[in-house]
């Protein structure tokens, strides 16, 4: 056991917090205190997870009310408004607060296992990111009890939706509660990504070159690639858009020579990057269960690297795509028409090597390889209709109706989000160190992609048929109530299926009558695998000397030369940086700030605006002052002394 | 330095893969990410630059706001800045803690000044008599000059003085005796920072200001 095999240096107060307004906490900390201040990248890592999986049932409890407005023609369950309301919140959370935060759920936990490292390389950064994740997502959630409601201007915000005369409900704050949410999350994005990249470039073990990482941290550090690159678009936007709502600029106010196209230009600048940032983690995932379950090296790895880091640089270059109905002109519509059949190309070649990987194989079809397979045939269909609207014709056909929903929906749920339940059947008994039950496992897939088909399925067939995405109701008579009904009860099957997920997810970590899982139970490949289940607070007692691709494969079957060495003990023992209260303080500036700046804008009784700026500085100031005390505080920190033979 | 004992557990900094520190790393991703600001914001400027391109019915000729002398003299100061930044890395490199202090302060007071010319700049711009230009309007007309302009020129400003409090903090922080040449790989992408942002005010000199008495 951890614990036992440990013993502990001198008290862990010394050389610390002489001037610390509060006393950083010590080493054997525990409970809440523990949670709040943690910097391990495992324990950041279940925070994103469980909080994105609470965003999940949120935003799929908004999905639920859509798709019973649209059980029969002129339901009134929701009123136009609400309906809005409904789709920017289901979009905007299933983006930003589930998709994106899974995936990072998924890169802190595991990328420094995979590449032999002990923590990232700025804990205490990633402890911020984590907050301002979580802050950000209290913003948005926050808007239902403001002025106006929640945000009804899409996920995308098209201008002049956004623009304050057009706001049905007179001072909105919705779009503001939006601006602000988004920014914080771009700010929590952002400095996951940049601590990623380096913790990737910088803190490989020794021997594991680029080209023996698992495919699954080359695809975080595409991923955060886009994101550094993707995202200031995006923060642009909307600081332009803020801009022009509480200072009166006229980016997008096309009354005052602003145009509202140009927010589609840098939303989809950031948008499109952003469909990859959300389906390239689930194919990383994706690439490290196949060859698992198939008893087979992954076919083609150079080719699946490559693909990936193509289809990342390519994925800013088609954004245009999204626009083929705003009147490009010719040239640049065709242009952008030829570069998304072209983006087509590795993404095909994935799938080939997935199947290569397959063939000849000894599969097992375990619940991860379900959704792996799952990932793999529903991703293709998204991935069909998604080369369907390279051409331009019939974009400009399927452009607002059902079809683009169906379209979207088979590559972020059926891919994406299978790719995520995949990873969190593979990986829990890692993290858990308990085995899932595999027959409720097999029963959430079935309802999953039974739900799932019969949910989006018909949507191609509605779209075609006519009728528009967007709009809170139909007409009889235009033969739409059948398949909406299917797509109605499909969606709440899909429903159950993901709650009884969550639900096991959860109780994983509870539930000890669940089978032990040992330190590899599929018999797997990557580093990972090598240590015991759930991994030890310190990850490597020795640093691994990496001599392969798959090490944890060959450490089991390859030849001796193969196998990995060990770094000898190190009488410091291993260090350990010390768990911080001011990446959560600086968190809460930044929220005070956005929070400060919505209702910085009073108007007087003589009906003057008046602004009052005393709540967003002294946030400010909060955080400013939370930075300062970090970088004084230092990484300070402690020594754990694993014995000889730990992992 | 002389206070060896505080960082007892502090290791030297740990070997790498790159062998590139992790902090110069992150401070690059940073700047490549920040390349991407700027780029949006400058474009945004230019396509409205040329897409309303005239107001109230007449060419909108920037020149009457501009003044192009202060902008030129507070353009020189801030490059002359990142000599006094790239002296200062190198004296923390040599050790030479004394040194360094002098040329944080040059660093800080030429950024002061620039910001400083911003300020009036910006005052002057939006109360000069018959040409006032504002975020919203140029000569009492919507326009989207004063928006894009402002808010670029601005977003840099931020730039420079977020660098500013940057280096009065290593300024502070190398009185406390506790700063060694272990510090400088701070310094140091301190500088990385401050000529970057130097470098961005290189492009917005040429296009937004000199551009506008080529035409």
């Amino acid at each position: 056991m951890a614990t036992e095999s440990i013993k502990y240096l001198a008290p862990d107060t010394e050389n610390k917090a002489k001037t610390q307004v509060f006393p950083r906490p010590g080493q054997h900390t525990t409970g809440l205190i523990d949670w709040l201040t943690t910097i391990d990248h495992k324990k950041i890592g279940l925070m994103y997870g469980m909080t994105a999986l609470f965003f999940l049932i949120v935003g799929g409890l908004e999905a639920l009310l859509i798709r019973s407005q649209l059980w029969d023609h002129n339901m009134d369950v929701l009123t136009n408004r609400q309906y809005n309301q409904m789709f920017t919140m289901h979009g905007t959370t299933m983006v930003f607060l589930v998709i994106m935060p899974l995936s990072a759920a998924f890169f802190n936990y595991l990328m420094p296992l995979q590449i032999g490292a002990r923590d990232v390389a700025f804990p205490r950064m990633n402890a911020l990111s984590l907050w301002c994740f979580i802050g950000g997502g209290l913003i948005l959630n926050l808007s239902w009890f403001f002025t106006g409601g929640s945000p009804a201007i899409g996920w995308f915000g098209y201008a002049p939706l956004t623009d304050t005369r057009f706001a049905e409900v007179v001072g909105d704050m919705g779009p503001d509660f939006w601006i602000f949410s988004l920014q914080i999350l771009g700010v929590a994005s952002l400095l996951a990504s940049f601590n990623f990249i380096t913790t990737i470039i910088n803190m490989r073990a020794p021997g594991m070159t680029m080209m023996r990482l698992p495919v699954f941290t080359w695809m975080t550090l595409i991923v955060s690639f886009l994101i550094i690159l993707a995202f200031p678009a995006i923060t642009i936007a909307l600081v332009e858009l803020m801009f022009d709502r509480t200072y009166g600029t006229n980016f997008y106010d096309f009354l005052e020579g602003g145009k509202p196209h140009l927010w589609q230009h840098l939303f989809w600048i950031f948008g499109h990057p952003e469909v990859y940032i959300l389906i390239l983690p689930a194919m990383g995932i994706v690439s490290e269960v196949i060859p698992v379950f198939s008893r087979k090296p992954l076919f083609g790895y150079g080719l699946i690297v490559f693909s990936g880091a193509i289809i990342g640089f390519m994925g800013f270059a088609v954004w245009s795509h999204h626009m083929f109905t705003t009147g490009m002109g010719v040239v640049a519509t065709s242009a952008f028409a030829m570069l998304t059949m072209l983006i087509a190309i590795p993404t095909g070649v994935k799938i080939f090597n997935w199947i290569g990987t397959m063939w000849g194989g000894r599969i097992r079809f375990d619940t991860p390889m379900l959704f792996a397979l799952g990932f793999i045939t529903m991703f293709m269909i998204g991935g069909f209709t998604g080369i369907m609207h390279s051409s331009v014709p019939i974009d400009a056909q399927h452009q607002d109706s059902y079809f683009v929903v169906a379209h979207f929906h088979y590559v972020l749920i059926g891919g994406a989000l299978f790719g995520l339940f995949c990873g969190f059947y593979f990986w829990l008994p890692k993290m858990t160190g308990r085995m899932l039950n595999e027959k409720l496992g097999k029963f959430v897939f079935t309802l999953m992609f039974l739900g799932f088909n019969l949910t989006f399925f018909p949507m191609h067939y509605l779209g075609m048929i006519g009728q528009p995405r967007r709009t809170h109701t139909y007409n009889e008579g235009h033969g739409f109530e059948t398949w909406n009904q299917i797509a109605t009860i499909g969606a709440f099957i899909l429903g159950v299926g993901i709650v009884i997920g969550i639900y096991q997810f959860v109780s994983a970590f509870f539930n000890k009558k669940l089978k032990p899982a040992g330190s590899n139970p599929w018999d797997a490949r990557t580093l990972e695998w090598a240590l015991s289940s759930p991994v030890k607070e310190y990850n490597f007692a020795r640093t691994p000397i990496i001599k392969a691709k798959d090490q944890a494969w060959e450490n089991n079957y390859g030849p001796r030369e193969n196998h990995a060495e060990k770094e000898p003990l190190d009488d410091h023992g291993v260090h350990m940086p010390d768990r911080s209260w001011w990446p959560l303080v600086t968190a809460l500036g930044l929220f005070g700030l956005a929070i400060g700046m919505l209702f910085h804008r009073n108007i007087d009784p003589s009906g003057e605006l008046v602004r009052d700026y005393t709540a967003p500085i002294l946030a400010g100031s909060v955080a400013v002052i939370g930075m300062i005390m970090w970088a004084l505080e230092g990484p300070g920190g402690y020594h754990l002394f694993p014995k000889e033979n730990d992992e | 330095m002389s206070d060896a004992s505080a960082h007892a557990l502090e290791h030297h900094e740990p070997v790498t893969s790159t062998g590139i520190p992790n902090k110069k790393v992150l401070m690059w991703a940073f700047l490549g990410s920040d390349c991407m600001f700027f780029g949006t914001l400058i474009s945004t400027h230019l396509i409205y630059r040329k897409i309303s391109a005239t107001v109230g019915g007449n060419f909108l000729d920037i020149r009457d706001v501009f003044d192009i002398e202060l902008t030129s003299f507070s353009t020189f100061i801030l490059l002359a800045s990142s000599l006094f930044m790239a002296l200062g890395v190198s004296a923390i490199h040599k050790g030479n803690l004394k040194s360094m202090r002098w040329m944080l302060f040059g660093t800080i007071i030429f950024g002061a000044i620039f910001l400083a010319c911003q300020v009036y700049e910006f005052t002057h711009f939006i109360h000069a008599p018959g040409n006032e230009l504002t975020l919203s309007t140029y000569r009492g007309e919507p326009h989207v000059f004063g928006s894009t302009f402002y808010v670029l020129t601005g977003t840099h400003g931020t730039h420079v003085a977020i660098g500013v409090f940057w280096l009065i903090g290593w300024l502070a922080y190398s009185f406390t005796g506790k700063m060694s040449v272990a510090h400088a790989i701070d310094i140091e992408i301190c500088g990385l920072y401050w000529h970057f942002v130097d470098i961005v005010w290189i492009i917005i000199f040429p296009v937004i200001y000199l551009m506008e008495y080529a035409l």
